[in-house]
């Protein structure tokens, strides 16, 4: 899931204190499962709000609202002529979530409620950890089901640097070598002599590197369109 | 000869290799490297100049190897995949060729967070790249000298011709991969191996012995890392923070009673730790190449690049054979 955590309120009260109408939108997806901007936290950060622009003597309306995903049209379709009705829409979705609204919202501003943070899993109640990358292209089949990329510091794909001291990263005690793990979890699968093969240097393109990417399912497209086309023609026979 | 280097020619000799280590200074000021590569000139068959070392700005390495070079100082110049993309790195490496350099030493870097030890401020914000890795990096500088083609598989006409180097930690975690580790760098086309500081030569032997039986020792030369130590307190520090360091107790007494036969004395406690250290670095030196397998020495007198002289002449090591 996309892991997200709040913005300290200063800075949300800096993007919003000139604006007299403001809904906090919340995401009920994965950064509600990660506490940082579910309906719940919107309307926490909604209360914020009311109660810093009463100590600044400030007129603003401030509502919450939630919807299960803002990154797919039509759970927000329903409310949007409702959001619309806002001088300034602070989203605590992710950031695809902030972007995908703000090209619906017309001329409503829409900001970020939530700093977007990584893909991540819940290590234990309330500790989330970066286990993804999005690199485009997986190769944890070679690293024992471990990534590299998203958890080795330096995205090394041969092996350890010289920094690993007792298990953990040179970066910070806190954070665990991911090459230390990947040749624990080998050694215990018996697959570690396939990291005696060199992976050569990678091709980035499919990465955030090669530019923003898209997927264009086209099966998926002509279906739609295909059932479209029925309902419509359903439609004029009626 | 693949690239006609003094350090190529003397392992090539048979004689054991002497490095040293110049670290450029943080100021646009030629001078200090000057100095330092007039205080190394002589003392050893090549010298490395640090890239940014501790993740610090400092005069890059290639500037600084062209000044110590232009000093008579053969260099190796350093080339961390921190900061640089492949596109960079062999834009580089065309350049440092052109200006005359021969050896260079592929590393991964010090994370940018490092920030000497959180001593300096350092740059912990900057984006860091390692669009490719140490091993893709020796790859990529043996492709251009023995291929004459860029990574990208573009023809080169003048080919850069390297002597290639890459590091090793033999006694980080996870030690048991640590011969795997650089038997990639050595498939991956490292001519030579410097190892880092070692006090630990128990330790030295054992690992040595696995490599041998690997047959790694007769692929590449490999030189044991010397780290001169100046204090007790240094030599703490290293047996505590430093990956894949460990300093044998008899050490850090042995600095501790220099110490402390100063008493309250501290001009003399630091002058009798540097005596105590430089004495000590010179029984490393002859342990070390002694260590089957082992080719050669990389001693690192860090910030002390003066104190080389005494110690490569101390040990026998000098004069330097002319090749």
């Amino acid at each position: 899931m996309i892991v997200g955590s709040q913005k300290p309120i200063e800075e949300i009260w800096n993007m919003v204190k000139d604006f007299k109408k403001v809904l906090v939108f919340g995401c009920n997806t994965c950064v509600a499962i990660c506490h940082a901007g579910g309906e719940k936290e919107a309307e926490t950060i909604a209360a914020l709000i009311r109660m810093k622009a009463s100590q600044e003597g400030k007129q603003m309306t401030v509502n919450h609202l939630g919807v299960m995903r803002h990154c797919e049209p039509e759970y927000f379709e329903p409310v949007i002529d409702e959001v619309k009705k806002y001088d300034l829409v602070l989203s605590t979705a992710c950031g695809v979530g902030v972007n995908f609204l703000s090209d619906r919202t017309g001329t409503v501003p829409v900001y970020p409620g939530i700093n977007t943070s990584f893909y991540g899993a819940v290590e234990a109640p309330g500790v989330f950890k970066e286990l993804c990358a999005g690199c485009g292209d997986c190769i944890v089949h070679m690293t024992g089901g471990i990534c590299p990329v998203a958890r080795c510091a330096k995205t090394l794909m041969n092996g350890p640097c010289g920094g690993t001291n007792k298990g953990k990263c040179e970066i910070s005690k806190d954070v665990d070598c991911a090459w230390y793990l990947i040749v624990e979890r080998m050694t215990k699968l018996g697959t570690l002599d396939k990291l005696s093969a060199i992976i050569p240097p990678r091709n980035w393109s499919t990465a955030r590197d090669g530019g923003p990417r898209r997927i264009s399912m086209e099966h998926i497209r002509e279906f739609e369109e295909k059932e479209a086309a029925k309902t419509e023609t359903a439609g004029g026979k009626r | 000869m693949k690239s006609g280097s003094t350090l190529e020619k003397v392992l090539a000799s048979g004689n054991p290799a002497v490095t040293a280590e110049l670290g450029p200074p943080m100021s646009a000021d030629p001078h200090e490297v000057v100095k330092k590569a007039q205080q190394l000139k002589g003392f050893c068959d090549a010298a490395n100049i640090t890239d940014c070392q501790t993740a610090v700005v400092r005069i890059s390495s290639i500037a600084a190897a062209a000044i110590a070079f232009q000093q008579g100082l053969e260099p190796v110049m350093q080339m961390t995949c921190r900061d640089r993309n492949r596109i960079a790195m062999q834009a580089d490496l065309l350049g440092a060729a052109a200006l005359g350099l021969k050896n260079c030493l592929c590393l991964a870097g010090d994370h940018q967070k490092f920030s000497a030890a959180g001593r300096l401020k350092g740059h912990p914000g900057a984006k860091n790249v390692y669009d490719v890795d140490t091993c893709q990096l020796v790859g990529i500088l043996k492709k251009m000298r023995d291929e004459s083609k860029q990574d990208g598989g573009d023809p080169i006409e003048v080919a850069p011709k390297f002597f290639i180097g890459a590091s090793w930690t033999p006694m980080a975690d996870p030690i048991d991969f640590r011969p795997i580790n650089l038997m990639k760098k050595v498939n991956a086309g490292a001519d030579f191996i410097q190892t880092q500081g070692i006090y630990d030569m128990e330790g030295l032997r054992a690992h040595m012995a696995k490599i041998r039986n690997m047959g790694l020792h007769e692929k590449t030369a490999i030189l044991a890392g010397i780290i001169v130590p100046k204090s007790a307190m240094m030599l703490k520090y290293m047996d505590s923070s430093v990956a894949g360091v460990s300093v044998p107790k008899a050490l850090i007494d042995r600095m501790n009673k220099a110490k402390e036969a100063a008493g309250d004395d501290k001009k003399k406690a630091k002058e009798l730790q540097e005596q105590e250290g430089i004495k000590i670095t010179i029984e490393l030196i002859h342990q070390a190449l002694e260590t089957p397998g082992v080719k050669g020495v990389h001693i690192q007198a860090i910030e002390w690049e003066s104190a080389i002289e005494g110690i490569v002449k101390a040990a026998g090591l000098y004069p330097r054979p002319q090749v």
